[in-house]
């Protein structure tokens, strides 16, 4: 039986929980959110990547109900909620401060939203349980929050914010306080907790790795517009632009001017005297249009010896080695002085290794290892 | 050596100007009134003995405050007085310190040096303008008749009501500054966290706000009420002969009745009255500190 | 952020509370008529008659003369108990020491002043200019002294620890290092201890003998009979030399934060 992929995205047919038509939102000159459109569907875990200021933080505010549209209309599940004040909304937020009532203990903060709903005792009490347990906070529920650990405190806002069952969670950086390993380890509790809950998640993040790891789709953001908005795959495999391709991980980009060579094949003039570069692309070029070649340092290949059969190869200089433990980055100088990436797994021990610093090598990669994107 | 010195000199001076002072105060509250110079009796000779000197000691003076109601109530009415004016200081201030720590940052340090500045006028000249405006033909009553709210002056100087009006006046920058502080700290995503939890605005102003900015209303309202109690100046400027309050009783009693054991027992009473407020606020204070670190 | 409508009215009402009655003040101190509450024309007839009343002259002076001396004295001594209370470390009585320091401040002025002059009376001081300098020099050295204190405790202890490790005796380490750090301080104090000192009625009225009369006594025997025109005028004064001293500090500070900062710009250019 073919498991059915979760992709509403794809069906014309899915109604999207959220929909953004045209919004615009201007703060006096500057404008944070420029005439965007954009679908987010039930049970997404949807992420707003960007670097700060490119106005995700605007977005979910909006969302939240914090900052009104200057333009346009923001609809949850078909409805208009642009009029509807934030504490009337079916939107809880997880805020970046965390913003626990320090009055109150973490079962009181659990308990704040659901006291406001005017929920009969015995099921707030089972409510707050249940969210306890979900977060594994049952030993601290009577302490202050002052009195735990910063990630204890991000499962408490956590817990708070979902405890009112929202159609929509938003999450701001919800682990820009964390470090890493603690950070690595809350992003695969969150998706779990997701899971469970079926809650549509939209999390707002600077963090590509961490949009990248928890996200079903991921919107790449540059000053106010959506740049690209896919899956975390497509955007890796395929970013829409060098912008994207830059944003998301390593990336070499390289330069040149294309010729057709076949329905999806063409040639990159990349420097001089050297031959041209072969990239496949279901996008059309026109004849000696400007194009980067955007290629991911894992899909090149480095290798002592010319290889056979490459369909792209560049010969050149080892300059620096970045010795990762499971992987090691090559930087290779190449003709002209240009610097490529080439990252190998280290299978064997480092002192088996083909080639060191200032050892010609050879990089070769696949005609469909890279992307062709416009200028 | 030198060390000790620093602190021995003004410890020494504190004990001689300050402890010493109140010891006198203490011992003649315990004399017996004379018509002599100084005007109390016994005086202290070492011919005597301490022994002699300390039996002649009584409690005459204060079982005298019990009996004569005039000072209980004055106690009384200084401590209503006091209460109420801290309450009205607190509806009055709260509001401004709240739209000051609301207020663009740019802003601030102006609205600040605003609040503090009357720190730096005379105190008698701030209580002594509000003479000219509410005496019968003063301005509010001028400006009331003009208008045609009223057709009658309105009797309010030498009422409580003027003695209200000139504490809230002189105390109010005491009960802005520590609220503000406390709102100034506050973090607006808390706000934002109720609201989006389901408050409405009104309503995580009550669980949010208040609660929060708790330890400035507390330290607030003992910042006022504490030198209230014993305040001398508005009642006696503004309360007229009708408003009773124990400083002004102290004074008349010394000044005019020229009872010195009495008023150093209507002093001795005030004292252990406002032990009980000032360490009620030290114990905030310190809490607070506390909870900072 | 932008103020609602109702912080905008109560900021303007709550300050309107406070300097209305100033300025009202102010406006009728130039009115002609010596009923102070009938405005009939613009004059500077009450400034006048206050310059050429001898005995607000005189009380004006020994009001001067009492604060220079009292907050000086006040600023010694609560500086040094600021010392000892925030650097000397644990010793005898220090308990009882910081607590009258902190005792005066919540002691009602009719108690202090009672019970200086039962002290004065008792050891047969004649009452004076000396026995309201001692009497203002002790209520006002515990506002020193907390002031003071307030900035040690923040002070970073190293530095004097530097200045000891390169051969500093404790004193010029005192001199040298921490007096110049506190300096704003203890002039902050000396500031609150000289206006404590001009304000004062109560404690003065309690310690001063019929030879020396300061303005506040002055002022208040005459406002007790009710508003007068010279009192209007003379809090005018009063009022127009606070305000204009608040405004010198408060450019002489904004000077030195500019200088401070052109500084930090020329040391960063430099380190660039």
């Amino acid at each position: 039986m073919p498991q059915t992929v979760f992709a509403p995205w794809d069906d014309p047919t899915a109604k999207p929980l959220i929909r953004f038509s045209n919004v615009t939102k201007q703060f006096g000159d500057f404008t944070a959110v420029r005439n965007l459109t954009l679908d987010i569907y039930e049970h997404e875990f949807f992420a707003l990547l960007g670097p700060s200021g490119c106005g995700k933080t605007t977005m979910m505010r909006m969302l939240a109900g914090f900052e009104d549209p200057s333009s346009g209309q923001i609809e949850l599940a078909g409805q208009d909620i642009v009029p509807v004040p934030p504490n009337k909304r079916a939107v809880n937020m997880m805020f970046q401060s965390y913003a626990l009532f320090p009055h109150l203990n973490v079962w009181d903060n659990i308990a704040f939203g659901l006291r406001r709903a005017a929920m009969p005792k015995d099921a707030l009490r089972a409510r707050v349980e249940e969210m306890l347990k979900l977060t594994r906070l049952e030993r601290f529920a009577r302490r202050k929050p002052h009195q735990i650990s910063g990630g204890q405190r991000q499962r408490v806002a956590l817990a708070r914010s979902l405890a009112k069952a929202p159609r929509l969670l938003l999450l701001d950086e919800p682990m820009g306080a964390l470090d890493k390993k603690l950070r690595q380890d809350t992003q695969f509790e969150l998706m779990d907790i997701q899971e469970k809950t079926g809650t549509t998640f939209v999390i707002v993040t600077h963090d590509q790795e961490e949009a990248m790891t928890v996200a079903s789709r991921v919107a790449v953001m540059d000053e106010g517009e959506l740049i690209q908005v896919a899956t975390p795959s497509a955007i890796y495999e395929a970013p829409n632009c060098v912008y994207v391709a830059d944003f998301i991980g390593d990336v070499n980009i390289i330069e040149g001017a294309v010729h057709p060579c076949g329905p999806t094949c063409y040639k990159l003039h990349w420097a001089e005297s050297f031959a041209p570069l072969v990239a496949s692309s279901e996008q059309p070029f026109a004849t000696a249009q400007k194009a980067f070649l955007a290629i991911r340092p894992e899909k090149m290949h480095i290798s002592a010896e010319p290889p056979a059969g490459a369909e792209n190869t560049i010969q050149g200089r080892v300059h620096d080695i970045a010795y990762l433990g499971n992987i090691s980055t090559y930087h290779v100088e190449v003709a002209g002085g240009r610097m490529l990436k080439a990252q190998a797994a280290n299978t064997r021990r480092i002192e088996n290794r083909g080639f060191t610093w200032d050892d010609q090598v050879w990089l070769s990669w696949a005609s469909n290892a890279g992307v062709l994107l416009e200028a | 050596m030198k060390r000790v010195v620093v602190a021995l000199i003004p410890y020494l001076w504190l004990l001689g100007l300050f402890l010493v002072p109140f010891a006198i105060v203490l011992k003649i509250s315990l004399s017996d009134v004379a018509m002599a110079r100084p005007p109390y009796l016994p005086q202290f000779s070492w011919s005597e003995g301490i022994s002699t000197f300390l039996s002649q000691l009584d409690f005459e003076n204060f079982t005298f405050l019990t009996t004569d109601d005039l000072y209980w109530k004055a106690y009384l009415s200084s401590l209503q007085i006091a209460a109420t004016s801290t309450l009205l200081t607190l509806l009055i201030g709260y509001p401004i310190a709240y739209a000051m720590a609301r207020a663009p940052e740019q802003w601030r340090a102006i609205l600040m040096m605003l609040v503090i500045l009357p720190f730096w006028t005379s105190f008698l000249i701030r209580v002594y303008s509000w003479m000219g405006i509410l005496s019968q033909e003063g301005y509010l009553n001028q400006l009331l008749l003009g208008l045609g709210v009223i057709s009658e002056p309105l009797i309010i100087l030498n009422t409580k009501i003027a003695v209200y009006i000139g504490i809230v006046y002189t105390y109010i920058p005491f009960m802005i500054l520590p609220i503000y502080a406390a709102l100034h700290r506050l973090d607006n995503s808390l706000i934002e966290a109720a609201e989006d939890l389901g408050c409405s605005r009104a309503k995580a102003f009550w669980l949010v706000t208040v609660p929060l900015s708790r330890n400035g209303i507390i330290a607030g309202c003992f910042l006022v009420f504490i030198p209230t109690l014993g305040e001398f100046v508005i009642p006696s400027l503004l309360g007229g002969s009708g408003t009773l309050m124990i400083g002004k009783v102290l004074w008349e009693e010394f000044f005019n009745n020229r009872d010195w054991p009495v008023a150093s027992a209507v002093a001795v009473v005030l004292v252990l009255i406002l032990i009980i407020p000032i360490v009620l606020f030290q114990q905030n204070q310190q809490k607070q500190q506390e909870a900072e670190n | 952020m932008r103020l609602s409508g109702f912080n905008i009215t109560s900021l303007t009402l709550g300050f309107a509370f406070l300097y209305l009655p100033m300025v009202i003040l102010v406006v009728y101190s130039f009115n002609e008529s010596r009923l102070v509450t009938v405005w009939t024309g613009f004059s500077t007839r009450w400034y006048g008659e206050l310059l050429n009343n001898q005995a607000f002259l005189d009380a004006a002076w020994v009001t001067f003369k009492v604060a220079a001396l009292s907050s000086t004295l006040a600023t010694v001594l609560g500086t040094l108990a600021a010392y000892a209370l925030v650097r000397g470390g644990r010793f005898a009585g220090r308990t009882l020491f910081s607590g009258m320091i902190y005792a005066p401040l919540v002691m009602p002025e009719v108690i202090t002043g009672l019970s200086l002059l039962l002290l004065f009376i008792g050891i047969g001081l004649e009452r004076g200019v000396l026995t309201i300098v001692l009497a203002h020099t002790t209520f006002s050295m515990c506002y020193v002294s907390v002031v003071v204190s307030s900035r040690l405790v923040t002070f970073d202890r190293s530095l004097e620890e530097a200045a000891l490790d390169l051969g500093c005796s404790p004193w010029s380490a005192f001199r040298l290092v921490t007096l110049p750090i506190i300096a704003p301080a203890v002039i902050s104090g000396w500031l609150l201890a000289f206006t404590l000192s001009l304000d004062d009625l109560v404690i003065a009225s309690f310690t001063t003998g019929p030879s020396a009369t300061t303005l506040p006594i002055k002022i208040f025997s005459a406002v007790r009979l009710g508003v007068s025109p010279e009192i209007n005028a003379l809090s005018t004064l009063m009022i127009a030399i606070v305000t204009l001293g608040v405004i010198v500090a408060s450019l002489i500070s904004k000077q030195k934060f500019v200088q401070q900062q052109q500084r930090e710009r020329q040391i960063d250019n430099r380190t660039r």
